[in-house]
């Protein structure tokens, strides 16, 4: 199976540890064979190990090391946020970091909302046995 | 960024005056070390071999640290040194491939270690420099020299975010793929 995500000038990746650890970063040029140097919209451009980068699907489309503005420009107009926010593996992090932040009520919600669901199943599951045991 | 172990200094000094050399030459130099204490004397190391002036009969007359001018660019730096080995002494010249002349110096220092066993205090930097793209002799860092560069990441081994969730034991081999 060829490879598919390369790093390259203009590719996404989420930090995955570390002090930035959950940040979407691009990779904006590549110091030597261990070692990128990386940008995103709200930190100071810093050098990061590709052991610490994980690559994602996304690559937006900018010349070596740009300014920070050209790059948020470049950012909105391949609509980095929204992209990953409807990828899958960006739909698991949001609802992974909505689970940590419930607070105790809101689990009490999730269990009601739990309990209802597994009744609606079952109640459909029983017309369709119903139907089933008829035929 | 992270810490880095040796910072450069710039340290001035020369010798005390005397009743036969009133204003005797004040000498400066640009080293590398841990600290400000190591710095200057490190600094009256080379002093003394240079010049006939000892940290008794000298004075310091400044020391600064020096930072780096843009720390958010990738340069190539050429170290010229000098280094002790088991059989003599021999001169280097190496490049490196950083963002910050002391992370070059540090990366120096550690690749003596391993590939020369060469440790800190055999090792002397005699110059340092930003080398042009066009001017790097090793095909190491001209490799990098790519506008459109472009690699698979290979071997992904998966770590744990942080250091406390690390276990010994696995449920499943990993994918090491991507």
């Amino acid at each position: 199976m060829p490879f598919k995500r390369f790093v390259e000038i203009g590719r996404v990746a989420l930090v995955n540890y570390g002090k930035d650890y959950g940040r979407l970063v691009v990779i904006v040029d590549v110091v030597d064979q261990n070692r990128a140097l990386v940008d995103a919209p709200d930190m100071v451009r810093c050098q990061i190990n590709f052991k610490r980068l994980s690559l994602t699907d996304i690559k937006i489309d900018i010349k070596r090391v740009p300014k920070k503005t050209t790059l948020i420009k470049a950012m909105e107009e391949a609509d980095v946020k929204n992209k990953w926010e409807n990828s899958s593996w960006g739909k698991k992090l949001i609802v992974q970091k909505r689970r940590a932040s419930l607070n105790d009520f809101d689990r009490f919600k999730v269990m009601l909302a739990k309990i209802k669901r597994g009744g609606a199943i079952r109640q459909e599951l029983a017309k369709l046995k119903k139907e089933v045991a008829a035929a | 960024m992270v810490a880095f172990r040796f910072h450069q200094y710039q340290v001035v000094g020369r010798a005390l005056p005397t009743p036969g050399d009133e204003h005797p030459k004040i000498y400066r130099m640009k080293l590398w070390a841990t600290n400000e204490v190591r710095a200057k004397s490190k600094f009256w190391y080379f002093l003394r071999k240079l010049k006939k002036v000892k940290k008794s009969n000298g004075q310091m007359l400044a020391i600064n640290e020096i930072f780096e001018r843009n720390p958010t660019t990738i340069k190539n730096y050429g170290i010229w040194l000098r280094y002790q080995s088991r059989t003599g002494y021999h001169n280097m010249y190496k490049e490196y491939r950083d963002t910050t002349l002391n992370g070059a110096v540090e990366q120096m220092y550690t690749e003596m270690a391993s590939r020369h066993r060469v440790r800190f205090p055999c090792i002397q930097i005699i110059k340092t420099a930003t080398v042009h793209f066009k001017l790097c002799k090793r095909d190491n860092t001209k490799q990098f020299h790519n506008g459109n560069i472009k690699f698979p990441l290979v071997y992904r081994k998966i770590r744990p975010p942080t250091r406390k969730l690390k276990t010994t034991f696995k449920a499943s081999r990993p994918n090491l793929f991507m």
